[in-house]
């Protein structure tokens, strides 16, 4: 990063050149290998690839439906036919945690989106305008912190009802705050450093300027940030679902699968086993590649 | 310094205010009546005499303003789902259970999270060291539900040990702290380690070193204070969460503290307890900020108001 600034200190109206352009190559690739020589963060990268395939190709990989049900085939402990047993009303135990899975996925990733398309225009407002943008954010993020994060989610859900999409829009309108603020925390920083100022001084347009060299040094840490909220996302999901605010049936959410296994749970073990162990890689794999990414972008490891 | 105090309570009171506002009017957004008539609804003249009794015959702004006088007053109002009572004694009522797990997970997870946060420092990159870095990211992303399931499935079901819930005994505390204790210690422990390792690298410490002071005075008094600063910023704001009381735990362990109000004053539209709820979270988290950063100053002189 140092590098690029560099660059475009001693050439600040110009477009990337080409040797810029290379610097930059350099740099991620650099941060590429720092990601690489991290054994958990590996691991973690490997785990979240396979469960983001497994909930890509659900529909292929599940034995059945989320919804089919053999009412026959009810209360099973793991089999060859079942490998992860059945659920009381006989569902495939194997095909509700993948499609479980599924939702998660779709929840973290959609929910994020929704936070960053919130979250970061704002926080780009707030810290490149400043003045009474930078006023009303800043208010507006303080009140939105002193709610308690999942509690606001639980009105949003009661007002809005519960369902994925709706889930999605909910857990995306309480996460932005932490985008917002890390978005313009990282403009104020980057706004009186000397590469910026010359490149004002020089004439450059302030939508260039934000474009062209504000953001690509704000991104690293906000890459970090997302990573790290998706498994918020989808841990919040599974709160609201345990609590029966969250996903309805037929749809299979790993959340309300574990609140459901309490009441079995003294036999029937394996309801309440395999959907927490999916929640752990979940949670452990997007954490790991997210603690990853941090070392790895931050310029003062070397 | 007493005018930076008084220009962040009145902070404090605008948040209040704001967040008062936003939820008194969510609430009346919500479909749903907290008086749904069942099979058989009242007479119209009880419906309007009921409504009239809880002002809902009025404007909703008129509502909020009469609300907001008689919460200056200390009224919070009864509680629908308990309306023999009132929402100040059905708080009273509930909290001390609450903050009692919560203190008590306090008072484990925060040494136990700052001794191992320490020896993973001391011993950085030691296979111990990995072992309490992944134990405690696991401990951090597990969410607390889950970890009260296993709880349950191994102490109360498998083993028979402990109560799979319930509350009165002494026994009934054991595992609910210790499923809420898991996340703040790995928290706890992570911190420590990552400005233990940034502390110990610093300049001022090698210069102490340097002029020959003792480890211990080192460890102590260079490093020891350099590394509560990052160490406060996330201590501190855990304590309101911690003391406000998890949802999941009081509901998988069936504990009759003050966070099952969250959801059941949700589900059943309970305003006065939600807006009563929310402002509780709400003070308690603008307190701990103010006094968060006024622990700042104290520990790093750097750092001005």
């Amino acid at each position: 990063m140092a590098a690029t600034a560099e660059a475009r200190r001693a050439d600040p109206a110009a477009a990337p050149t080409l040797a810029g352009a290379e610097r930059r190559a350099g740099n991620t690739r650099r941060a590429l290998r720092r990601f690489f020589q991290q054994r958990l963060a590996v691991a973690g990268l490997v785990v979240t690839a396979l469960l983001i395939l497994v909930g890509l190709f659900a529909p292929q990989v599940a034995p059945t439906p989320p919804e089919a049900t053999i009412l026959m085939d009810a209360n099973r402990f793991p089999d060859r036919q079942y490998p992860l047993g059945t659920d009381a009303i006989g569902h495939d135990y194997l095909s509700r945690v993948i499609f479980g899975l599924r939702t998660s996925l779709v929840v973290g990733f959609a929910a994020v989106g929704v936070a960053c398309l919130i979250g970061i225009p704002l926080g780009l407002a707030a810290g490149l305008r400043g003045g009474w943008v930078d006023f009303v954010t800043l208010r507006l993020v303080e009140v939105m912190t002193a709610f308690p994060g999942i509690l606001f989610a639980m009105f949003l859900v009661a007002i809005v009802g519960g369902g994925v999409r709706n889930i999605v829009i909910v857990i995306g309108a309480t996460s932005w705050v932490m985008l917002c603020r890390l978005t313009r925390g990282q403009l104020l920083t980057l706004r009186e450093q000397e590469f910026v100022q010359a490149a004002r001084s020089t004439g450059v347009p302030e939508a260039r300027i934000a474009v062209a060299h504000l953001l690509p040094n704000a991104l690293p840490p906000l890459i970090v940030a997302i990573t790290l909220a998706i498994p918020t996302a989808i841990f919040t999901e599974a709160g609201l679902s345990f609590l029966g605010l969250g996903i309805n049936e037929p749809t299979p959410s790993l959340g309300k699968m574990v609140a459901d296994s309490a009441q079995y749970i003294r036999v029937y073990w394996h309801l309440g086993l395999f959907p927490t162990l999916a929640i752990a890689l979940l949670m452990l794999g997007f954490t790991f590649v997210g603690d990853g990414l941090r070392d790895a972008l931050d310029p003062r490891q070397n | 310094m007493a005018r930076y105090i008084l220009g962040r309570l009145l902070g404090l009171v605008f948040v209040l205010l704001a967040v008062s506002a936003v939820t008194f009017f969510l609430t009346r957004l919500v479909p749903g009546d907290p008086f749904a008539a069942g099979e058989r609804g009242l007479p119209e003249a009880t419906q309007a005499a009921r409504a009239a009794k809880y002002g809902f015959d009025q404007p909703v702004w008129r509502q909020y303003l009469s609300y907001l006088g008689s919460v200056v007053r200390g009224d919070f109002g009864v509680p629908f789902q308990a309306p023999t009572t009132t929402v100040v004694e059905l708080i009273k009522d509930t909290w001390p259970v609450t903050i009692r797990i919560g203190l008590l997970t306090i008072a484990i997870s925060y040494p136990l999270g700052i001794l191992l946060g320490f020896v993973a420092a001391v011993r950085r990159n030691s296979f111990l060291d990995y072992f309490l870095t992944f134990g405690s990211t696991l401990g951090l992303v597990l969410p607390n539900f889950v970890v009260a399931i296993w709880l349950i499935l191994l102490f109360a079901v498998r083993l028979d040990w402990l109560p799979t819930g319930g509350w009165g005994k002494p026994e009934h505390y054991v595992l609910p702290v210790l499923a809420y204790s898991l996340a703040p210690t790995a928290l706890v422990a992570r911190y420590t380690r990552t400005s233990l390792v940034d502390t110990l690298g610093a300049d001022h410490v090698r210069t102490a070193r340097a002029k020959g002071l003792s480890n211990t005075r080192v460890l102590t008094w260079h490093v020891g204070r350099n590394a509560l600063i990052p160490f406060v910023t996330v201590m501190l704001p855990e304590i309101p969460n911690i003391l406000t009381g998890s949802i999941f735990i009081e509901q998988a362990f069936r504990i009759p503290g003050l966070g099952r109000f969250f959801v059941t004053s949700t589900f059943t539209r309970d305003y006065p307890m939600i807006l009563a709820l929310v402002l509780l979270v709400a003070v308690v988290w603008g307190v701990t900020y103010l006094l968060t950063d006024l622990l700042y100053t104290l520990l790093d002189p750097r750092i001005r108001l």
